[in-house]
């Protein structure tokens, strides 16, 4: 039962390294580039931008969702 | 990691302290079903961002949070797409008149004391009822002999809730994933209209009313509520999301980077449903609306804003 846990807290260890070094590359490269032309969409076209909005975090949610999904099957072997 | 700056709203916040938050709210979203706006709004707030933009960025970050979450609900079999779906219409109805209620607030110039009695009353009113709730039936079980585990589900109100079952208000409804046999539609949307009036009113998921709406009044077992309710809400603060954007009330940007913390953190509080029966994650959840109530409280006392 203890080894169990070990390997369950390894796993999650693992996990959240190889997330937390995806997101530091999404940091860097996606949210710095989208920043200033998502602020100046914002204020000339208000609308689409609010569309855009609810687009972007859905599309995200469902990236990360599969990403997420797929590193948990991947370092445990089985699916979660 | 140096701070980042977010054209849109105007802040510098570092992205690691949004990826943290983001992450403690999708565990308690995944757990629990809610959108944890009580928190997230305040601590928005405390990171330096206006409250208008705390409380608009915040929906939009629900909508992921609840994408993750429920689809992960889905797979465990927690999702009853049917009862989600006619939830979303009222909703929508109950969140225009709640935000319509609080334009007339404002207009009345006393908007702060009312919302923040009607909140405290709100928060305390459920967690007494759900902490007397459960513990009423953790005892009971443990005086049969029965032992709760997985998705087994039983609650002290069910008489209750088999009276609003015979009620025979037309048109009646099955929800076969739920084990309702016939509910009436006119019920799903009051408990769904109920639960949009105070999302409108005092903002965010509002689903600290809603799932254990979704419990007691309509017998939709636990697991299923939690599930349902997040898969609710996606539509609901979509809508949301798309209305404070026009006010000019979303910060896009802010929302996507709470969300790469809240898609693993909801992806775990998921998983760790299966590990809990009904009552106990009722009993759980007691503590999140009196931490709203406590943030209340301390606003309305201190006059600060956290």
């Amino acid at each position: 039962m203890k080894a169990d846990a070990r390997k369950t807290l390894f796993s999650f260890l693992i996990e959240l390294a190889v997330y937390g070094i995806l997101i530091a590359v999404y940091f860097l490269l996606v949210l710095h580039f989208l920043g200033p032309s998502l602020g100046d969409f914002e204020k000339t076209h208000i609308r689409l931008y609010a569309l855009l909005a609810v687009g972007l975090i859905l599309g995200q949610s469902i990236v990360l969702e599969f990403v997420t999904t797929f590193l948990l099957r991947l370092l445990r072997g089985r699916s979660e | 990691m140096i701070a980042m700056f977010f054209p849109i709203s105007g802040a510098e916040i570092n992205p690691i302290y949004l990826a943290v938050l983001g992450f403690f709210i999708g565990l308690m979203g995944g757990f629990f079903g809610v959108g944890g706006s009580f928190i997230a709004g305040p601590t928005l707030r405390a990171m330096g961002l206006d409250w208008n933009f705390a409380v608009g960025t915040d929906l939009a970050h629900i909508v992921g949070t609840s994408v993750v979450a429920a689809k992960r609900h889905r797979a465990l079999g927690n999702v009853d797409l049917r009862l989600g779906l006619i939830m979303a219409l009222g909703t929508i109805g109950g969140a225009e008149i709640g935000a319509q209620l609080i334009q007339m607030l404002k207009r009345a110039g006393n908007i702060n004391l009312v919302v923040s009695i009607i909140s405290i009353t709100i928060y305390f009113s459920v967690s007494v009822f759900m902490i007397w709730e459960s513990s009423l039936t953790l005892r009971a079980q443990r005086k049969g002999g029965r032992k709760s585990s997985g998705k087994s589900d039983e609650t002290s109100f069910q008489h209750v809730t088999n009276w609003i079952h015979r009620l025979e208000l037309w048109p009646m409804i099955s929800l076969p994933v739920s084990g309702i046999k016939a509910i009436s539609l006119w019920i799903i949307l009051l408990v769904s209209f109920v639960g949009g009036i105070v999302s409108g009113f005092l903002g965010g998921g509002a689903g600290y009313i809603r799932m254990p709406m979704m419990v007691y009044v309509l017998g939709v077992p636990t697991h299923l509520a939690v599930g349902t309710d997040l898969f609710e809400i996606i539509i609901s603060a979509s809508y949301g999301t798309f209305t404070h954007a026009i006010k000019g009330n979303v910060d896009v940007l802010i929302a996507l980077v709470m969300q790469t913390g809240a898609a693993i953190g909801a992806q775990i509080g998921a998983i760790l449903t299966q590990y809990f029966a009904g009552p106990k994650i009722r009993l759980f959840f007691v503590p999140l609306p009196l931490i709203g109530a406590a943030i209340v409280i301390y606003t309305l006392f201190t006059g600060h804003k956290l």
